[in-house]
């Protein structure tokens, strides 16, 4: 157990590794060079100059993403907050720290300043959003799965085909409509600000429903299939047959097993409500990660992009860790051989 | 009926009709089914599959799933209807006083609860005793069951323990509140001859110490025999004969019965002795059954005008009480068993196959911390080693020994799939035990061909049989022209004794039986001069094993091929074989010719073997020879003799430090053992006929 996390850490470590490399890879192939993107359109050719030269911008790509990862890790100083340069790119933290993302150009200011307060929001979004997937689709799945064919399961799967099939703008649009414009309860916008008018609650409603809608019926057809075949499986006979009442055949024999195939799937969905919530951030105005990640990328913000990259792959990689782990702990076939 | 003999009875089934219900309208799987069972009583009910004994048994339970139902007649347990009982009733009956043991212990077992938690819960919904009672209760009956360290397996999970065990708990939980009826549906079909066995005995002391009342469901004939009072033979839903084992074996009178007796394999006699008579066709489905007699089409008394008129009734024969037979002309049947065997060419001694001190090794690592550290994280699985034999042109060579002997990985090393990690196969006189089957030129793969034991794994679903056929045709460059191809592809099928038309089919559209044949025609379409065939007939019912024994056995003489027979059923192989090679945890324990393996000097293991094996004869009285504990680990084989631990006659410390001697007892009969050979050939017979008199 003990060595397979640690194996599993250093596997982690070298996918954040190579992925670091290739978003960093990815960013200098962009048009124009870092010093012109990194001032913006408006800087001279003088400055964009002295800023190439300060850089060293001639290296191989190697030894920028060594430097690169120094400024990240707070082994060197950033050298874009030399006063010399007079950038003015000030971070209170310091030049050197662990965590250095550098200064972002569309929010003008260090990274970290934008970076973490759109992850919260982000974070309480999807976290809420989680919250009610996770147990709306176990519950109808597992209900709809242990009675395969019957009224419930075949409404249920009508339903969550016909919702997971509506993408997110279609359905944003449609509850605005009906819930804005038609009967007014709730307002059009989630951009965390006036909250005299619209109440923090009132204003997370919609996109909420709309991440529900879209996931929930995923995630239950997947807990669906899983307990449909377990309620085939000759141990659920043998529970039956030993005299054991319905409900606890149900929650002791058949709801375990039914968990351990989606459980991977129901992890899956963390990393997508993190970063896949573009499309519902974009649609209410929602200040969240997916958002600034969009946004930084028109705007031809490279340092905000490879942040925002670097933690959307951490999360994933380190979901996935968790999720080997609680497979494991869910099933004792793959815990004990 | 008095109330007295009321108590007696622990269930009557009496005129029972259980139907499936389907899109294509109701499915009469048992159309009318009696059955009354005393207390203690111990019946077995046989036929092939398809023939309803598990749906009567799954009535019996009330269990027939959502579009099963009992249509007519009724089911007493212990004097109460078990139609008319509530879901509750029902809930209290079952797993307390009907109790069931499932032909796969794995699957019957919940994967994710321990054994502990899984036996404590029948004590606690039935009898509401204390976690702590019924633990001490589950322990005591784990020791009933003769587990090991029955403390521990509580613990632990089933796919932690071996099959007998997974086997002896599904009893433990039957066991545990005493049930007064035990349905035991094929409870031995997936364990070894010798867990078989030791399963059996089992049963047998649980239900003299419980007076239980079982009810034994079994294609095997010979278990039956051993096990049961009274036995009821079923054919398509219905009984077709019921007796006494004394009467149904001896005084035999249906059919169906003389069928199913003339199409299995026995330990007495071999090709040579006696053909297997397979009952032709197959069971006819539900739905399609013919009027009159439903053994009619298969049956070779069968009387037009007589046989397929109106329903026939089970009648008692010649005044028994207890011997019932459904069959209009068993007055004038007069069975005689066909006893010619066959003529068997003289090989002409020629060695195809010679094996040499092959070895195969498997590296595995130990990902174990403890393991890491003390840089011992390779071990070696020894699969094979050191095996010796060699085959004749023409000849059949079977190589016995249960799960994990390693006779499935020496097919793999023969036919590529793996190499060997030492020692020679001379095949042909070229030495390919270190040739994969992709460095293999087409003419050795062609010589080597292989019939495994799944049908339905090997077929490719979506390609016609002529199509599977004609590419091994075309392939190895037996024919190129199409219409040749086709030609040929029409004389495998008629020499598998299939019609030319089934070309044309696709595997889905043929019978389990049908399947094998293809299979066969396959193996056997590119002239190899070898075929291996891997448990070819296990997964096959017993009608349908003895027409592919006969039809491989007759395409080997048609084109002298040498067969290498594997399989873990003795009957089966003393039947076929010419010459037998028994492993055991990857070693050749004893090789030789068929009959002298059969006969005294045995080696202890085949001993132990050949006394497990069930007799579908009453007269013949075995030895009795059990093997404690398990098949040791083969990362961790015992360092002598591999056997040493399990060995009833171990002479101490040099069977478990020093490997025996490979001793020869004459005409190639090889004995791997430190037993003196003079004192292995004092043994007596496993096998001997009961005293007449007796």
């Amino acid at each position: 157990m003990v060595v397979f996390i640690l194996k599993r850490l250093a596997m982690m470590a070298v996918t954040m590794f190579v992925a670091s490399f290739i978003v960093f890879a990815l960013m200098e192939f962009t048009p124009g060079n870092v010093a012109s993107k990194t001032l913006g359109p408006y800087a001279t050719k003088e400055q964009k100059d002295i800023l190439f030269e300060k850089l060293q911008l001639d290296d191989p790509l190697i030894t920028r993403y060594v430097r690169w990862v120094g400024v990240l890790t707070g082994v060197t100083k950033d050298p874009l907050q030399d006063p010399e340069l007079g950038l003015g790119f000030e971070d209170p933290r310091g030049d050197r720290y662990f965590g250095n993302f550098g200064w972002s150009l569309k929010y003008r200011g260090p990274v970290n300043d934008t970076l973490w307060r759109r992850l919260e929001n982000t974070l309480i979004l999807a976290g809420i959003a989680f919250a009610i997937i996770v147990p709306l689709s176990l519950v109808f799945g597992v209900l709809s799965g242990m009675r395969e064919g019957s009224m419930l399961d075949r409404g249920l799967s009508y339903t969550s085909i016909t919702l997971t099939s509506i993408p997110e703008f279609a359905s944003a649009v449609f509850l605005t409509a009906v819930f804005v414009l038609l009967l007014g309860w709730l307002p059009g916008t989630a951009n965390m600000q006036n909250f005299e008018e619209w109440s923090w609650a009132s204003q997370m409603v919609l996109p909420v429903a709309v991440l529900v809608l879209y996931d929930f019926g995923y995630v239950a057809r997947m807990v669906r299939g899983s307990m449909v075949e377990v309620m085939t499986r000759p141990y659920i006979r043998t529970a039956i047959l030993k005299g054991i009442p319905y409900r606890q055949v149900i929650l002791k024999h058949a709801l375990r097993n039914a968990l351990i195939a989606p459980f991977t799937v129901i992890l899956l969905q963390i990393p997508f409500l993190i970063t896949g919530v573009v499309v519902t951030e974009i649609a209410f105005g929602y200040p969240g990660f997916g958002k600034m990640l969009l946004e930084s990328a028109l705007f031809g913000d490279i340092t905000t992009v490879e942040a925002a990259t670097l933690i959307a792959v951490f999360i994933a990689v380190s979901t996935q860790l968790i999720g080997d782990v609680g497979y494991m702990y869910i099933n004792p076939r793959i815990r004990f051989t | 009926m008095t109330d007295r003999a009321n108590d007696d009875i622990v269930l009557e089934i009496e005129n029972i009709g259980i139907s499936y219900f389907t899109r294509i309208g109701e499915i009469p799987a048992v159309p009318d089914f009696s059955l009354r069972l005393k207390r203690g009583e111990s019946y077995g009910l046989v036929g092939e599959s398809g023939c309803g004994k598990t749906t009567v048994a799954m009535a019996i339970m009330n269990y027939l799933g959502r579009n099963g139902g009992v249509v007519k007649g009724s089911i007493r347990f212990e004097g109460r209807d078990m139609a008319a009982m509530s879901g509750e009733e029902l809930r209290d009956i079952r797993g307390s006083k009907i109790a069931m043991v499932y032909q796969e212990p794995m699957s019957a077992l919940n994967p994710s609860l321990t054994v502990g938690t899984q036996l404590k819960e029948v004590l606690v919904v039935h009898e509401s005793v204390s976690d702590r009672e019924a633990r001490d209760r589950c322990v005591r009956m784990l020791r009933d069951v003769n587990m090991p360290d029955p403390d521990k397996v509580m613990g632990r999970y089933p796919h932690q323990i071996s099959g007998g065990q997974q086997q002896r708990v599904v009893i433990a939980m039957a066991m545990l509140s005493n049930p007064s009826l035990l349905l035991l549906d094929e409870p031995t079909t997936a364990l070894d001859v010798t867990v078989e066995a030791t399963v059996i005995d089992l049963i047998a002391r649980l239900r003299e110490k419980f007076d239980t009342t079982l009810l034994y469901i079994s294609h095997n004939l010979g278990l039956i025999v051993k096990v049961c009072d009274r036995v009821g033979v079923m054919y398509s839903g219905s009984m077709v004969e019921e007796g006494t084992i004394e009467e149904l074996f001896k005084k035999t009178r249906h059919p169906y019965t003389f069928g199913l007796f003339d199409c299995i394999p026995t330990l007495g006699a071999d090709k040579r002795g006696r053909t297997l008579e397979p009952i032709p066709g197959q069971v006819s489905l539900p739905h399609e059954r013919p009027p009159g007699c439903a053994f009619g089409p298969r049956c070779k008394y069968f009387k037009p005008g007589v046989c397929d008129r109106g329903e026939i009734p089970i009648e008692h024969l010649d005044g028994s009480a207890t011997h019932r037979a459904r069959c209009l002309r068993v007055d004038e049947i007069e069975h005689v068993a066909s006893s010619a065997g066959s003529e068997v060419d003289a090989s002409d001694g020629e060695v195809v196959l010679d094996i040499n001190r092959m070895s195969k090794f498997y590296e595995v690592s130990d990902i174990s911390l403890a393991a890491i550290l003390k840089g011992e994280s390779t071990l070696y699985v020894k699969a094979n080693e050191h095996l010796n034999f060699k085959a004749q042109r023409g000849r059949t060579v079977a190589i016995v020994g249960e799960s994990g002997c390693g006779k499935s990985t020496f097919a793999k090393v023969l036919t590529g799939l793996e190499t060997a990690t030492e020692g020679e196969i001379v095949f042909e006189g070229e030495n390919i035990g270190a040739i994969s089957v992709e460095k293999r030129d087409r003419k050795l793969i062609r010589a080597l061909q292989m019939v495994f034991q799944n049908p339905d794994g090997t077929l490719n679903p979506s390609h016609s049989v002529g199509h599977c056929i004609g590419r091994v045709v075309r392939k190895f460059g037996i024919e190129s022209d199409p219409k040749k191809v086709r030609e040929r592809v029409g004389e495998m099928l008629d020499i598998v004794r299939l019609p030319k038309e089934f070309a044309t089919r696709k595997p889905r559209q043929l019978s389990g039986g049908q399947k094998q044949r293809i299979a066969v025609a396959r193996a056997f379409a590119g002239n190899p001069s070898m075929v291996i065939a891997d448990e070819p007939v296990s997964a096959l019912d017993v009608s349908v094993q003895a027409a592919v024994i006969n039809l491989l056995n007759d395409v080997q003489k048609q084109y002298n091929t040498t067969l290498l027979f594997i399989s873990h059923d003795l009957s089966v192989v003393r039947f076929i074989s010419d010459e037998i090679v028994v492993m055991y945890l990857g070693q050749i324990m004893e090789s030789g010719a068929a009959d002298t393996i059969f006969e005294p000097p045995y080696h202890p293991y085949t001993e132990a073997l050949l006394s497990a094996v069930p007799i579908p004869d009453p007269d013949i009285e075995q030895k009795r020879i059990r093997l404690e504990g398990e098949m040791p680990s083969v990362l961790d084989p015992p360092k002598g003799c591999r056997f040493s631990t399990r060995c009833p006659r171990h002479l101490g410390e040099i069977c478990d430090e020093r490997e025996p001697p490979n001793q020869d007892a004459g005409g190639g009969h090889v004995i791997k053992c430190h037993i003196p050979l003079r004192e292995l050939a004092q043994v007596e017979p496993i096998f001997h006929q009961k005293d007449a008199a007796a």
